[in-house]
């Protein structure tokens, strides 16, 4: 892509003055977002000096680029909708935060409010039609989410869901009271990588340069929390297909993992271990040979259920085939992270991060299948990350630093975070006013993206085969409703 | 002697398979005893009850598990001219009644319940008909007494027919029971549930109704498998409700849920082996001259 004065390419975290911001009028804007290889992390927007100005911010993930860009917008706008479907729920959400009208848009439904009368369900006159409505209090302790069913028979015509039921306002509150225990909490399976997230954005704007070796335990920290994840989650769509010796086979080895992620930190989900400047626990000679244990008796388990599962020709002819969303699908709706990656798209948000030599895994088929068989390659990979960080580590300074630090954001400055998670990006953008307080936090999860890609893979699919559609896809309730 | 086991030991026979499928992958599982005391705390629950049900929703579990015990009845104590063939409509009067309760809640997912509990326990029936009406036509009797009967036979076409019957009765067992690959007995997703689906309205008395009906059944089907093998002694008997045991945890813990759409060719498996018992049958009648 050509860069030109109106579009600023950053880095990863990179501290940006917000008056090199650069602005495009809205045309130029419009194109530039619209070909196809520009793929969207963020658009939101925001009211600045009494004007309505579009954020938006894109990767160029062939050459490992972020870019950032901006325009002015009256009370509305033509909708990019129809032009990049992608864009479909980033303006969903614009309209209902700000109340900036996308012309045109298709189906302008809000993202998070529960508005029952104003705003239906998709409905069918078909005779031969019938809706099951599933939640939002389920029949398993999960998370609160309406999904609506339109079947004819077994077979799913349509599927509308409904989420918000979990809204705590995390952006507002991480404005007025920015905190780590806060970003930890955003969403309780993401915990390291949101929270990797928070820190790298704050330390950024607070001019904070953190050792190499925090850098390292925070990597390995990531890596750990993306094993224990993809580890239970092979468990749960073994559990979902009733395949009961791998669900607790598989359910017993992430323990391992989070076990150990329990020595280090305090927490099994690593609660604790980050902190605004470094991290709060080192990894010693100990620690290094418990992970190093770990690794080995993880990765050897999980090789012998894996082969013996995906062996099985019961479980096979559960998988292949359910839940397709193909690499057109995939690219046109936005699906970002695993999901992506295993209908073949290739781009890792790990690319722009401290990683050596990073290589993209890819599956091809994009059915459930290969978004549990990809999460078998990722973890094999994870752990020879891990194996890869630990002894960088020998080689860096002995201790982390205990020093506390406060936050001292430089005012009028915006940075961008963005941190591949086990289920994919999770980009947090922060801009200060001039006071130095936080003006703007935007968060985006995974789940933002992919929950219609859920929705499009169990089309023309059985109904009996969402649960495992959706373990497949395993996306966040309160990581979408923030 | 059986008809007290079947009437009596149902729960141990599910705590039995519970057991054996937790010991498969290594966990300590539940108390073998744990079905009898969910049951009792189920019985000294209060209900609740949707207001868009009617009566019919209250009185079917107690009619279900009327019909289960009746069956129970005719199955060990009495033998008569055609008990087979009210053994079979008693419970499926009891079904029926199970499956107009699931519709009486007027719930979208009750109402799916139903309808594939019908689509696929319906293909039980003509298999279990055309088994046991060609050991009945094979021995002249004309009851259950037919399938005692079998094995006095000598003959090795008997036996042939014999393993394939029991076979046959072993595959209606996990579709009657709602077992895996028919159905998870364990799972918590509603959309994929047969029998669990239909009962979610259910609480207190009624669901603990349910759960002992459904496991009578399994017991009774296991009764006739029995009586195939080893009708003359009593510890045969028992050995034979272990192995079935034993059996439906393997297959519960090593394999997987077939898909929702494969379990009709499942069945079809079962009435084919049911024509071939009675292809056997005929041919051991005429012996192997066409009349």
């Amino acid at each position: 892509m050509d860069v030109n004065m109106n579009i600023l390419e950053f880095k990863n975290n990179q501290k940006i003055k917000r008056a090199d911001i650069p602005v495009m009028d809205f045309e130029s804007f419009s194109k530039k977002i619209l070909p196809y290889e520009v793929r969207v992390i963020n658009l939101f927007a925001k009211k600045e000096d009494g004007k309505n100005r579009l954020y938006c911010i894109f990767a160029d993930d062939k050459n490992k680029k972020l870019f950032l860009t901006t325009t002015y917008v009256g009370e509305s706008y033509p909708s990019l909708t129809s032009s990049k479907p992608c864009l479909h729920m980033f303006e969903r959400l614009i309209y209902e935060e700000t109340g900036i009208m996308p012309e045109g848009h298709p189906f302008l439904k809000p993202v998070r409010k529960q508005d029952g009368n104003t705003y239906k369900f998709l409905e069918s006159h078909d005779t031969q039609t019938h809706e099951v409505a599933v939640g939002p209090v389920h029949a398993g302790i999960i998370e609160p989410g309406h999904f609506r069913f339109l079947c004819n028979g077994e077979r799913v015509n349509h599927l509308e869901i409904q989420l918000g039921f979990q809204h705590r306002g995390v952006e507002d509150l991480l404005k007025k009271r920015p905190s780590i225990q806060l970003a930890e909490s955003i969403c309780g399976d993401e915990t390291i990588a949101q929270s990797l997230a928070y820190a790298r954005a704050m330390e950024s704007l607070s001019n904070i340069e953190i050792t190499q070796r925090e850098k390292l335990i925070r990597l390995i920290a990531l890596e750990m929390e993306r094993m224990a994840i993809h580890v239970g989650d092979i468990g749960a769509v073994a559990g979902d297909v009733a395949y009961s010796i791998g669900a607790n086979v598989l359910g017993v080895t992430r323990t391992l993992v989070i076990n150990t992620m329990l020595e280090l930190s305090g927490s099994r989900f690593g609660k604790g271990l980050m902190k605004f400047g470094g991290v709060n626990f080192d990894i010693d000679l100990t620690m290094r040979t418990k992970i190093l244990n770990m690794l080995e008796e993880v990765c050897d388990r999980t090789d012998k259920m894996v082969e013996a599962m995906f062996a099985h020709a019961t479980v096979i002819s559960r998988l292949e085939n359910t839940g397709f969303v193909g690499k057109k699908k995939a690219r046109e709706i936005g699906l970002v992270g695993m999901a992506a990656r295993a209908a073949g798209e290739e781009f890792d948000a790990r690319v722009f991060d401290d990683y050596e030599d990073f290589e993209i895994t890819t599956m091809k088929t994009g059915d459930v299948y290969a978004r549990t068989y990809l999460r078998y390659l990722e973890i094999k990979k994870s752990a020879k990350i891990i194996k890869n960080l630990l002894n960088k580590l020998e080689d860096t300074e002995t201790e982390i630093n205990n020093k506390r630090f406060s936050l001292n954001l430089e005012p009028d400055c915006f940075v961008f975070s963005i941190v591949e998670g086990w289920r994919g990006e999770v980009a947090h953008c922060v801009m200060t006013d001039k006071n130095s307080y936080i003006e703007t936090y935007k968060i985006k999860g995974a789940s933002f993206n992919n929950w219609f890609g859920l929705a499009l893979a169990v089309r023309n699919n059985q109904i009996s085969d969402f649960p495992v559609c959706n373990k497949s896809f395993n996306l966040s309730y309160c990581g979408f409703d923030l | 002697m059986t008809f007290l086991t079947v009437l009596l030991l149902p729960f141990l026979f599910i705590g039995l398979i519970n057991k054996m499928k937790a010991v498969y992958v290594g966990k300590q599982g539940a108390p073998i005893l744990q079905p009898y005391y969910d049951f009792f705390k189920l019985i000294k629950k209060g209900e609740v009850l949707s207001d868009t049900s009617s009566f019919v929703f209250k009185i079917a579990p107690s009619i279900n598990l009327a019909c289960t015990i009746v069956a129970t009845i005719i199955l060990t104590l009495l033998n008569f001219n055609g008990d087979f063939i009210l053994f079979s409509y008693v419970l499926a009067l009891g079904k029926f009644f199970s499956v107009i309760a699931a519709m009486d809640t007027g719930s979208s997912f009750e109402g799916m319940g139903a309808s594939r509990e019908v689509s696929y326990t319906s293909l039980v029936e003509p298999a279990f008909f055309i088994i046991i009406g060609s050991v009945a036509a094979l021995s002249g009797i004309h009851s259950f007494r037919n399938l005692y009967a079998l094995i006095q036979t000598h003959n090795e076409i008997v036996i042939l027919i014999s393993l394939l019957a029991i076979f046959a009765l072993f595959m209606m067992i996990l579709i009657e029971g709602s077992r895996v690959p028919i159905d998870d007995p364990k799972t918590h997703l509603e959309l994929t549930m047969i029998h669990e689906v239909m009962v979610l309205d259910n609480s207190g008395v009624d669901l603990a109704f349910i759960h002992y009906a459904s496991a009578m059944k399994m017991l009774l089907f296991s009764t006739l498998i029995a009586n195939i093998i080893c009708p003359q002694f009593w510890w045969a008997y028992w050995l034979v409700l272990l192995v079935i045991a034993f059996l439906i945890a393997t297959i519960e813990s090593i394999g997987a849920r077939i898909r929702l759409t494969h379990i009709i060719e499942y069945t079809f498996v079962m009435i084919s082996v049911a024509l071939i018992v009675m292809s056997l049958v005929l041919l051991v009648m005429h012996g192997g001259h066409i009349a």
